[in-house]
Formats: C-alpha cells, structure tokens, sequence
C-alpha cells in the first residue's frame, strides 16, 4: 500500500521571517504601553483593543501558518470571531439602551 | 483497498476484535458501534426521565400533595429537565445516528477522529454518572431547575456543584462530537459527492455541528463561573458583590436557545431523509431545505434573549430579539411546506418510520406556531412561565425530534441490527404514543393561558380538569413508548432478516449490507448522482416487492 | 490508528489541523463568555474598573507579555526546525519554550501572592469594602487570568508530550501534524493573553 502524498502541504517559513514578526509584536507592546501612560480619556480602551488585534492578526498570519492554509480555514477563523462579535453587541442591546 | 478480503465480511456486530465481551464494544473506536453505545445509554437516561415526568404528572392530578412533598416535586423537574436536555434530546439524534450513519452518508469508513470519537462517548457517560450521583450524596439533588438560574443556584444547599460539573462534562462531549463531524464532513466526503449531492440529514448534522462548536463554550464557562462563585465566592453574578443575574441569563440562553436547534436540526433532517422514501419522489426544493439548516443554525443563535422578556430588559433589546424571533421562524416554515410540496403527487407508502414523520409535521407545526405567539411581547408578558411554555416546549422538542428519534429508530433499525421489526404493535405504539402525546400536552396551552404557572406542584381547584386530562394522556403516552421498544427488543432477537435495502432508500447507507460490515466500503463508491432520484418511479408508480 | 476496526493507509494533515482549529474555537468562545462578561460590567462601572486597575502592577503585565509572546516565537521556530530535520534544535527550542511558560508562571504567582497579602481575595474584607465595580473587576481578574494560567499549564504538558515524541521519532521531518497542533494551541494562548493584557493592565 502506497502512501498518498495528497495532503502533506509544506509551507516552511524561515527563521528571519519569524524573528522579525516577533519584533513587531514587541513594537506593538511598547507602543501600547507607552499610549496607555499617556492620558487618553475613553480613547485608551478603543486604541488598545486596535493594537491587540493586530498583534492577533499577525500571529495567527504568520505563527499559526493561517496565511497559507486553504481558503476554508480563513472563513472558518472569520465565522468563529464574528459569532463572538455579535454575541457581544446583541449582549449590548440589552445594557447600552436603559 | 486490499486484495485478501474474506468472501464473506463480518459484520460489525459480530466482527472479532481484539478485545472480548463489553470491552469489544466501550472501547471500540468504529463509529457504528459508537453510535449504539450511544444509544442503548441515551435510552436508558431517557426512560428514567420519562418515569420522573410521568411521576410529576401523577402528582398533578389533585390539588395540594397527591403524592410527593414540594421539595421532591422541585428536584424532580430539574433532573427530568437535565436530563431530558443534556443526556437525552441533544445526543439523541446527532451522537447516535450521527455516528452510525454519517460516514455511511458520505461513503467513508469511519469518523475523521476515530478515538476521540470514543472519547466524546466516555465524557458523556461521565457526565450522565455524575448527574446520577449527585441524586444520593448529602445535601440532596438539585432543585434548581435545569436552568440553574442565579442567585438561587448560588445560594441553595442541594448539590448544585455536581450537576453543573455533568452538564459542563456533557458540553465538551457535545463539542468533540461537533469538532469530529465538521472536519469528517469537509475531508471524508466520497469522490463526486459534492456538497449539493449530500445527503439532507448530514447538512443538518453540519449546521448543527457549528452550533455545537461556537454555543456550547459558553454555556461552559457560565456554569463553571457558577460553580467558581459557589466554593470561592467570587462577585461575578451573586447581586450582593454588585453583580447582574441578569447577565447569567443571557448567557445561559446564549448557548440554550441554540441548542434547540441542536434539539431540532436533526429531527428535521431525519425527516427530509424519510420523507422522500415513502413518497416515491425526489425531496422537492433541495437546495432551499439544505440552505435552511445553515439560515436556523445562524439566525437561532441570535434570539437568546426571547427567553428573558420578563426580566426588565431594555426596550430596545425586547424589541429586536422579538423580531429576531419572528425571522427564525421563516427558513422552518420552509422546511414544512417544502416536505408537503415533496408528499404532493407522491406515491405514498405509509410504513411506520411515515407514520412517525407524520405526527412530527404535525406536533412540530403546532410547537413552532406557538413559538411564534411566544415571540410576540404582548402574549409572552401574559403566559411567560406558565404552562403554556411547557406545552411548547414539548411540543417541539418531543413531538419534533422525540418523534423524529422514534422515526429514525424505525427507519434505520434493519440497517442497524440486520432485523425487520413488527409492524402491527410498531403502529399500535405509534398510534398510542400520538394519541397520549396530544392529550397530555395540548391542555396545557389551556392551563398557561389561563394562568396556571409551571414549576408548582400544587394548584387552584378550578385547574384540576385539564390537569386530569393531562395525566391520563401522560399514562396513554407511557404505555405507547413502552409498546414500542418491547417490540423493538424483540425485533431484535425475533425479527426477520433484514435486506440490504428494505425500504428502497437512495442514501449510501443502503447500498451496503445490513448490518454493515466493519469497514463500511469495499470500495469507497464514486457518487453521480444526487441523494434522492427516484425518476424511475414517475414512469412506472408500481413499488417494487 | 492501531486498533482492531479502523486502519488508516494515508493521513490527512489538512483535516488534522482543521480539527485543531475547530477546537480552538471552542476555546476562543470559552474566554469569549468571560469577555462578554468583562464588557457588560465595565460599561456599567467605567470608573470603578480604572480605579481598580491601579492595584495592578504594568511592569509584571508587561514583562509576561514579552514572555509569552517570545515563547510563541519558539515554538514558531521549533516547526520550522522539524521541517529541515533538525531535530536536536527543535526540542531545543521547544525546550525553551516550556522554560518560558514556567516564568510566566512564576511571574504570575509572585503577582497573585501579593494581591492576596494585600488582601484583596474573593471574600476578603477588604475587597467586599469596595465599590462593586471594583469587586466585580477583581473577581473578573482571578477567574480570567486564573482559568489563563491553566491554559498555559496544558500547553506546557502538551509541548512536553511534542518533545517526547520528537525524541522517539513519532514527529519527524515527514510526520509533524502533532507539533503543529501543539504549536496553534500554545498561539492560542499567547492571542488570548495580547487581549487580557490590556483590558486588565491598560485601563487605569
Ligand atoms: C413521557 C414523557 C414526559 C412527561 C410525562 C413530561 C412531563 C413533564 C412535566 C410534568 C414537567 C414539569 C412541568 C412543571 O411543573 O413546570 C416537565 C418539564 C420539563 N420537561 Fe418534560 N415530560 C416528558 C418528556 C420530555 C421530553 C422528551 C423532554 C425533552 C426532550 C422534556 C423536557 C422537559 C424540560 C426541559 C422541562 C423543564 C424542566 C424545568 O422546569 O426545569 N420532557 N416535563
């Protein structure tokens, strides 16, 4: 019985590659510290959470391969967030509307 | 695949295996054997919860004690709700005949995730064992109701922690259940078995299968937040540490209203699948029915808070969860017009699994209607925990998929266990169970709407007569369930041989010998054509045998 | 699959890892209840959650998110490494990331420890003495960063297990869809905690 070679898909990516992902995510933290010291009123909330998503995209683009995998992972990770997405502001229809 | 396969395969049920006795069977990781575990355990938690509700109907017939202290009468709601949710109606169809017939579905041998397969079925027994045990440690069971809504369930002294824990265990196993057919869906499907050429009942188990995967977590953390309240006293939802029970609400619902539909997408499946056989004709509109499943499966996830209008929630949120709800109702009304389109012109067979079917459209048609009264604020302020929602409730979930299971287990049984059931006491049974059904149930919309709220075990006089109509049918009901699985047990010893085939099914399951063998397919079949084409009989309407 | 009833002849890695992703869903959704939570409360008490947040320490939060982050780095590299075949760097570097989520650890006990010398504990006195907002913030806090931690210590006993079998050769070079699934589920971690850090250490 012969294996099937269909589905072992490399993607290797190289070591500098990843080295240079992980100082953008140390970019990242530093500048939402530092922007947190400065006293940004309500803005600090909506500045961190931007900041945080996009450490996110990049580890799961580059660290969790996401970038290279079929089509159908993405929708999955879209459909996955956007669930948590909506419970939240249907959650908000409730609270935000006394 | 191999070229030294024996002339005549085992089947799965007999196949040797390197283990003996229940070992060969707790252990086995083949996806058929899986799902009969599932079964004969799903069934055993059901007859217990169905004695408790005959229980608990016996002690309406009077007013004041008839026969049980109110305390009795509080746990046995909650545990007959349990376990009628978490061990009964959300594995019943997907983990049993999910499991069976899935990869018979799709022309695969088995599961993508063999052994977790057999992982998820070991939680759930967990989980139903600690359930069971929590009924006998001190502190007594719990009384909560199967809501376990706080602060009560933080404050009360019955043994709260146990259940959550087995309602948390029984989620993951929900979940691994889901994990596994999702991934055994996109990856296993046989070659030319396009998404459009699957079987209706696997794209039910599809949509059902995210559901179980992006609800169920919530539920988790909110029952183990629970239980972290409980023994640490942390403020999340306790009211005295600032927190909001409200909040408890919403996320409770935020898993339990979609897992109604984890309760109904199958049930609807099963009936897509059944109807088309006895009709003789190829299911009308299947592209509608299959879109339908992934439309419930979302917009149900987006109408928790129907559940919750009495609680004093904004006005803007009553709002659009009432209409939510009236959204939800659209892709199901559907589902039934399309099955009557599909009857229409038909060359009808009634065969008991028809039957079943039959009182499903109509008991599931009667559920969703007053699902939609439901939704409607005005009505709902006015019958919101009365009977009128027990009745409902019932309605769907056990005149839908309830019946829906007992279609399935006639429909799928010679394939099964290789034996034909009697068909006189099948009907007899189906005849009784519609019969008591309707009658224990329909007076409670009555009751409801007069007033009469759920979860008491007493009641004003002027309530009794309906209660006793009620009771009578809950016995009429009973015997019905027992006459069908006596003769399902004995089918099983006495029964005839069951061919490959026996109802003229088009499925892949059809196409292998009953029982199936171990693995399934010789070879894997290559698909042409789509699940149901019965062309054949537009021509010529005489059935074969 | 080695029992008597399945015999799979070729694998899938594809699906292998789709079945990763899924259950990684389930874990995003898991705290996701915990951020609803988080969300509804501190829109209802905005002021008292940044007061509370004062008590916690940015310099701890900031050090354990250079820890996880750069152990997500390793474990990154650990793949990379088993697809050329360098097998002792791999465990290396897997190595390293398991010493990485025990620092994190440490850290986290050392943060815990003070908190609670300072007594502010569920049911602790002084806690039950302040606004609920603060009340609801630090119950907030121990649950999440609690049920964190325990996320990290399954990622430890899974990346060991990926060590082992790197050692006895059952992830290799043409076999390492294990290491792979170790490795989305220590990422998982790491995303979870980018969003924990700022919600708890950043409001003040
Ligand atoms: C012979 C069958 C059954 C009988 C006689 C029965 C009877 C009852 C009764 C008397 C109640 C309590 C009403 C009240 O006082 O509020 C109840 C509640 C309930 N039943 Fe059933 N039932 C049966 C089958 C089922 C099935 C098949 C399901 C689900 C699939 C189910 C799910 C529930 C649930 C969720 C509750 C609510 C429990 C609570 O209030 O916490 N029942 N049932």
């Amino acid at each position: 019985m012969s294996q099937h070679e269909e589905q072992h898909t490399q993607h290797s990516i190289g070591y500098g590659r990843y080295i240079l992902i992980w100082l953008g995510l140390l970019a990242f933290t530093g500048i939402t510290v530092t922007l947190a010291g400065i006293d940004l009123g309500r803005w600090v909330i909506i500045t961190s959470l931007v900041i945080a998503s996009i450490k996110s995209i990049l580890v799961l683009n580059v660290f969790m391969h996401l970038k290279f995998e079929d089509k159908m992972f993405k929708i999955f990770v879209l459909v996955a967030v956007a669930t948590l997405v909506i419970f939240i502001s249907l959650t908000f229809f409730d609270y935000a509307f006394y | 695949m191999t070229s030294n396969v024996p002339a005549i395969e085992p089947d799965y049920l007999h196949a040797q295996t390197n283990r003996k006795g229940i070992g060969a069977w707790i252990f086995s990781t083949d996806h058929k054997r899986i799902g009969i575990l599932y079964m004969v355990s799903m069934l055993v938690f059901f007859m217990t919860a169905v004695v408790l509700g005959v229980l608990m109907r016996l002690e309406m017939l009077t007013p004041g004690k008839t026969i049980m202290q109110p305390q009795t009468y509080n746990t046995f709601f909650t545990l007959h709700g349990i376990m009628m949710i978490f061990l009964f109606i959300i594995p019943g169809l997907p983990a049993v005949f999910g499991n069976f017939l899935l990869p018979l579905m799709i022309g695969a041998k088995d599961v993508f995730f063999p052994r977790l397969n057999l992982l998820s079925w070991w939680l759930f027994i967990t989980g139903g064992l600690l359930a069971l045990v929590s009924l006998f440690l001190p502190g007594g069971p719990a009384d909560t109701g199967w809501t376990f809504y706080v602060p009560y369930s933080i404050r009360t002294t019955t043994n709260v922690i146990p259940a959550l824990f087995a309602a948390f265990i029984l989620g993951f196993s929900s979940i691994l259940t889901g994990l596994n057919f999702i991934t055994t869906i996109h990856r296993m499907r046989a070659p030319g078995m396009t998404w459009f050429k699957m079987p209706l009942f696997t794209w039910a188990l599809y949509s059902t299968a995210w559901i179980q995967i992006l609800a169920t977590p919530v539920i988790g953390i909110t029952l183990l937040l629970v239980v972290v309240e409980r023994l640490f006293g942390v403020g999340i939802f306790d009211p005295n540490l600032g927190g909001d029970p409200v909040l408890y609400q919403h996320l409770f619902w935020i898993y339990s209203h979609p897992a109604v539909y984890i309760m109904i997408l199958p049930g609807l499946g099963v009936v897509s699948e059944i109807l088309p056989v006895f009709a003789r004709r190829t299911i009308f509109g299947y592209k509608v029915i299959a879109y339908s499943s992934l439309a419930i499966a979302f917009i149900g996830s987006l109408v928790w808070a129907h559940h919750m209008f009495t609680v004093g929630m904004s006005n803007t949120g009553m709002f659009i969860f009432s209409l939510l709800t009236f959204l939800v109702s659209i892709p199901s009304a559907i589902k039934v017009f399309n099955w009557i389109a599909t009857l229409y012109k038909g060359s009808i067979k009634i065969e008991v699994p028809f039957l079943f079917v039959l009182s499903f459209i109509f008991q599931f048609s009667i559920g969703g209607l007053t699902g939609l009264m439901l939704g409607v604020l005005a009505v709902n302020i006015h019958v919101q925990d009365t009977y009128f929602v027990v009745g409902h409730f019932h309605y769907v979930m056990f005149g839908g998929t309830g019946f829906g299971l007992m279609a399935a287990m006639h429909f799928w049984f010679p394939k099964m266990f290789g034996k034909m059931f009697k068909k006189t006491p099948a009907i007899i049974g189906w005849l009784l169970m519609t019969i008591g059904f309707n009658t224990l149930y329909f007076p409670m919309f009555i009751l409801g709407y007069l007033g009469m709220p759920r979860r008491y075990y007493d009641y004003l006089p002027q309530y009794q007569s309906y209660h006793i109509v009620s009771t009578v049918g809950s016995w009429i009901l009973f015997i019905g369930i027992l006459v069908i699985f006596i003769n399902l047990l004995i089918s099983l010893k006495k029964g005839m041989k069951a061919s490959a085939n026996p109802w003229g099914g088009k499925t892949l399951e059809w196409t292998v010998a009953s029982p199936p063998p171990v693995e399934n397919f010789h070879e894997i079949p290559v698909v042409e054509k789509g699940p149901y084409d019965y062309s054949e009989y537009e021509i010529k309407p005489e059935l074969i045998k | 699959m080695t029992t008597a009833a399945t015999t799979h002849t070729h694998r899938d890695d594809v699906g292998s890892r789709m079945g990763m992703w899924l259950f990684l869903f389930t874990e995003l959704i898991l705290f996701g209840g915990l951020f609803i939570i988080y969300a509804v409360y501190r829109f209802k008490f905005p002021e008292q959650f940044s007061l509370a947040a004062r008590e916690l320490d940015t310099l701890i939060g900031t050090v354990n998110t250079i820890i996880l982050l750069t152990s997500s780095l390793t474990v990154a590299l650990s793949i990379t490494a088993i697809q050329q075949g360098k097998k002792h760097l791999s465990m290396m570097l897997i190595g390293m990331t398991i010493i990485f989520a025990l620092a994190f650890l440490v850290n986290k006990y050392f943060e815990w420890s003070h908190k609670i010398s300072i007594g502010i504990y569920p049911q602790s006195p002084e806690l039950l003495n302040k606004p609920p907002g603060e009340i609801l913030y630090f119950g907030l806090y121990y649950v999440m960063t609690g049920l964190h931690a325990l996320h990290v210590i399954i990622g430890m006993v899974v990346l060991l297990f990926s060590m082992v079998f790197i050692a006895s050769g059952k992830i290799n070079q043409q076999s390492y869809v294990k290491l792979e699934a170790g490795g989305l589920y220590w990422h998982l971690v790491d995303i979870i905690w980018i969003f924990l850090f700022p919600l708890f250490y950043l409001i003040s």
